[in-house]
């Protein structure tokens, strides 16, 4: 019974345990001694009943007492506390914002029911390789894939329409997506209220339906539970609110505001080369990605020979919804996260250089307190108080910094997946990242008391200031040129994306940007059907506006250069070969009115704009651009010759210079500009000019809400969306990247800030040190400025150790991340060197001070101290 | 960490009021060294068996008070009544002190219980 009972006193502190341990067991034989059956067991229990809340006061004490302790002992040492605190809070911080961002874009699965099988098919090139929907599918293409593939267990089509909500306050552009009725089903999610597209019913007049996104429920409806079955004018014509999608739902972007149903009749089939459908559906279960790709390839192959006109070199883009993104926002996320990793390792490396340099210095405290009766299990216990209670504060302050960082880091979310904009911080990174942090402040906290536990504290007393030798300073030598390295790491990988961000904003666009304003009024069909219905609106617009005060010139295009990357048509010159894959001749097509190449700042090089005579009746003309004129007339003068597009022989008027249509970092076709009265009354609305450019002098506060007045006397019931000036759209081509960098930057300075900190640490420590063997060396007459180089050079070494690696590292992550730099070469020189340099000078700052003090170490007091 | 507190630095108002085993304690050691078994027996007869303190609430207690200085363990010739098996322990200036402090404040509290009519008046 009595040795239950000394198992029972485990439930102590050991230090307790063993100062009356042998007491209390005594004190328990003199009470039960004797006690038989059931009195054994109320013995017991009893002694149970004592000993559980007992020990555990005890050790609420200890633990009360060596809070107090760390308390006292932080505030001692205020310098460390805080400087520990801020390294964790910095390592935590951006650990979680990023690993939070880069979970939510890229791992946590889509919020639709099983999202692993839904999956997207876009037109593409043959191997069926390409990625994202570049390009579009035709009707035709979408129902031989649909009928010929076995993969799928259903698929649907959608496509991008934008319409003009009329007769509910000011008239609004809103972003809808056609879809056929398959879609919103094979997503899963069920409306929050009424139904969605009917999959039996076929389309007609009387299928005139609409289903909202929660977001326009509310902002238009007020979120009114009795919209459903109200009638809503878009484009001219009335639509029935069938339903309403819950607000979690996003398809296919978290920008469409509403769905209406796409029905494709027979006549849409007609032509193979109409592209304007992309495709979504979900996997047969058991099928794979693979076998999916390998199925299409069937497909693909098979109409590439009955089709060779449209299909031959065409295949498909095939991937997962949660793919929907473009390979290099993924890249940005993994160098995003390898980053913050790295400020990981480089915070746990500082703090574990912290926590020895203080283990040095309380070496001899410990050793005091060893002598006087704690026992090793005490002083450990007191060092695990204080490095959780570090961690903690750590912790908790790197949740603010987390909390800070994501809403900068949610601008690096893609616009194209189907999620919500705002990441929220992810509790199990948190976690990870402050138990990492925890774990180097206990292992580099514990190190000081379990060596003067290990040994007698009488050694440590004599030792003094001295104590701590060899081996601790080379870990800390390590860890300090691991620093260094990391700085490197991610000064050069910073240095690159800014060397590439910097080149990107030194493309000339071919256009000049400032002082132009930009808005959009898309007119509707059929109400526009007539191409001379058009025509007025644009003159009675452009002709008001041009009259403003300030206005320079005003004109009218089909879309903006970046906004609009694609629209495409292939082009046939007389006499000249039609290449058999057609593939190389294709060119960029605008519509515009007079005047767009003056308000664009688009140099025009010979001929003459297109102007308001140029109209159907008149002799077909058009406006090329140089590359245009290069390519299919090299070396003659391309004024005045002919070709066919669309169906239709334009002679050649003008040529202006490029523009980059694709963005900055693309390449571009060729740009052929057609004048938007020369268009056929039935032609695709989706040429339609809608995109008013004005180049102005005055601000445009003022400017915007004339123009409103001016649409609206033309048409009162036609909405003006997408106001901007072009200076933004060219700015919002880099501002992921901006954005990034800003995040990269940050990091980087951190990182270098870090570093600088750790190399002065450690000397300081050094000179700390060596005072004794400084002071001899200059009181037999050494100079202290050869005092002063041997610190200053071993900071140096440190330095240039830690450097080599950071370069070679760097260029290796720099080749993985090519696609992002732009053409600037993975060991770009100048990067490299600005790199290194920051670097040491670095160093030098930070053993300039250690330097000083150790010139000014006096013989008399070092000598004296011990 | 056992002499935390040296018994001039501390406050004696600071410890007040005592935890009732505590004073019990104090008491049992005014009137001699004991050891462990010999508090709880003393403190059981003074009590006349309402508090039998437990080993576990004890040695805490004991702890407690040797941290603050309130009891030493003497270092004394072994007498030969001493148990050599058992460690006693001594009441020190300050724990008397303690003691006395926490006995006047006990005082002044019953004082104003019988102001307040609730004990019957002090036979004088």
């Amino acid at each position: 019974m009595i040795r239950l009972y000394r198992t029972l006193l485990h439930l102590y502190p050991s230090a307790f345990r063993v100062e009356y341990g042998n007491e209390m067991c005594a004190l328990f034989t003199e009470r039960s001694g004797g006690a038989r059956g059931i009195r054994r067991v109320g013995m017991i229990l009893a002694a149970l009943a004592d000993i559980v809340p007992n020990a555990l006061a005890v050790h609420r004490d200890m633990l009360l007492d060596d809070l107090r302790y760390t308390a006292r002992s932080l505030r001692h040492s205020r310098g460390f506390a805080i400087a520990a605190v801020a390294v964790i809070a910095i390592g935590v911080g951006a650990n979680t914002a990023a690993f939070s961002v880069a979970d939510f874009v890229l791992f946590r699965p889509l919020p639709f029911p099983e999202p692993n099988t839904i999956v997207r098919l876009c037109w593409g090139p043959r191997s069926g390789g390409g990625w994202g929907c570049q390009n579009q599918l035709s009707p035709a293409n979408y129902r031989d894939y649909k009928t010929m593939a076995s993969s799928f267990e259903v698929l649907g089509a959608f496509s991008g329409n934008a319409v003009n909500l009329v007769g509910a306050g000011e008239p609004r552009r809103l972003t809808l997506t056609a879809v056929t009725a398959e879609v919103l089903p094979l997503l899963r999610v069920p409306p929050l209220m009424g139904r969605v597209f009917d999959t039996t019913r076929t389309g007609g007049a009387s299928d005139r339906q609409v289903v909202l996104s929660h977001g326009l429920w509310q902002s238009q409806f007020g979120g009114d539970r009795e919209v459903l079955g109200r009638s809503v004018n878009l484009n001219g014509a009335p639509y029935e609110v069938i339903g309403v999608m819950p607000p979690e739902f996003h398809f296919p972007t978290r920008e469409v505001q509403g769905w209406t149903q796409l029905v494709l009749r027979e006549e849409d089939y007609a032509n193979r080369g109409n592209n304007y459908l992309e495709a979504v559906g979900r996997l047969r279960s058991g099928v794979s990605m693979e076998q999916a790709r390998a199925d299409l390839s069937v497909v693909a192959e098979r109409l590439a020979r009955d089709y060779p006109e449209t299909n031959a070199d065409a295949g498909f883009s095939f991937f997962s919804l949660r793919d929907s993104m473009s390979p290099r926002y993924r890249l940005m996320l993994f160098g995003l996260c390898g980053a913050t990793l790295c400020i990981l390792l480089l915070t746990c490396a500082n703090l574990a250089n912290l926590l020895l340099a203080r283990a040095g210095a309380r070496e001899r405290e410990l050793a005091v307190r060893a002598a006087l009766g704690a026992g090793k299990e005490r002083l450990v216990r007191q060092m695990v108080t204080e490095s959780i209670s570090l961690a903690l504060i750590g912790g908790v302050a790197g949740v603010a910094v987390a909390a800070a960082a994501v809403p900068l880091l949610a601008l690096l979310v893609p616009t194209t997946l189907p999620v919500a904009i705002q990441p929220t911080l992810d509790l199990r990174v948190l976690a990870a990242a402050a138990g990492f942090a925890t774990l180097t402040g206990l292992g580099f906290g514990l190190v000081p008391a379990l060596r003067v536990g290990g040994r007698t504290g009488f050694q440590a007393l004599r030792e003094g200031a001295r104590s701590g030798g060899g081996r601790k300073q080379r870990l800390r030598q390590v860890l300090v040129t691991l620093e260094v390295t990391i700085s490197v790491l991610l000064l050069v990988s910073s240095g690159l994306l800014i060397r590439a961000v910097w080149r990107i904003q030194s493309v000339d666009p071919g256009f000049v940007s400032d002082g132009v304003l930009t808005l959009r009024t898309a007119l509707p069909r059929p109400k526009y059907d007539l191409t001379e219905r058009r025509l007025q609106f644009y003159n009675r617009v452009l002709a008001e506006v041009r009259s403003l005060p300030g206005v320079q010139s005003a004109a009218y295009i089909t879309g903006l250069p970046i906004l609009m990357p694609g629209r495409i048509t292939g082009i046939v010159i007389p006499g000249r070969e039609v290449s058999p894959t057609f593939r190389n001749d294709i060119v960029s097509i605008r519509f515009v009115t007079g005047g767009y190449f003056r308000t664009m700042g688009i140099r025009m090089v010979r001929g003459r704009d297109v102007s308001e005579g140029d109209v159907r009746g008149r002799p077909p003309v058009a406006v090329i651009s140089e590359s245009f004129a290069r390519q299919f007339w090299p070396g003659a003068d391309a004024i005045g010759q002919t070709f066919e597009a669309r169906d239709e022989t334009r002679t050649v008027v003008g040529i202006v210079r490029d523009v980059k249509v694709r963005g900055l970092e693309r390449t571009n076709e060729p740009q052929l500009y057609v004048p938007a009265g020369q268009v056929e009354d039935t032609a695709f609305s989706n040429d339609d000019p809608r995109d008013l450019v004005i180049r102005y002098g005055g601000a445009t506060e003022t400017l915007v809400p004339t123009v409103r007045e001016i649409v609206r006397a033309a048409d009162p019931e036609q909405p003006i969306s997408d106001v901007r000036t072009l200076q933004d759209v060219v700015a919002g081509e880099t501002a992921t990247r901006r954005a990034q960098l800003r995040v990269l930057g940050a990091l980087a300075a951190i990182a270098l800030l870090l570093s600088g900190i750790g190399v002065y640490g450690l000397l300081a420590y050094t000179v700390a040190q060596r005072s004794r063997e400084i002071g001899i060396r200059l009181a037999l007459g050494g100079r202290p400025a050869g005092v002063a180089r041997l610190i200053v050079s071993q900071g140096m070494k440190i330095a240039v150790i830690g450097i080599v690696p950071g370069i070679v590292g760097a260029f290796m992550v720099a080749r993985t991340m090519r696609a992002l730099l732009f053409g600037i070469a993975p060991a770009d020189p100048p990067t490299v060197m600005v790199a290194v340099g920051l670097v040491l000078l670095m160093t030098l700052a930070g053993s300039l001070l250690p330097a000083l003090r150790a010139v000014r170490v006096s013989p008399m007091l070092a000598l004296k101290a011990d | 960490m056992k002499p935390a507190a040296s018994p001039e630095s501390a406050d004696v108002a600071e410890l007040l009021p005592l935890p009732p085993a505590t004073f019990h304690i104090l008491l049992a050691l005014a009137a001699g060294d004991r050891h462990g078994y010999g508090i709880i027996q003393d403190v059981e007869a003074r009590t006349e068996g309402a508090l039998r303190l437990s080993p576990g609430t004890l040695y805490r207690s004991i702890q407690r008070l040797l941290e603050q200085g309130l009891i030493v363990e003497p270092r004394r010739p072994m007498s030969r009544l001493d148990d050599p098996r058992r460690r006693y322990y001594r009441i020190t200036p300050f724990g008397t002190a303690v003691a006395r402090a926490e006995t006047r404040r006990l005082a002044q509290l019953v004082r104003l219980a019988r102001v307040a009519g609730l004990l019957a008046p002090e036979p004088s």
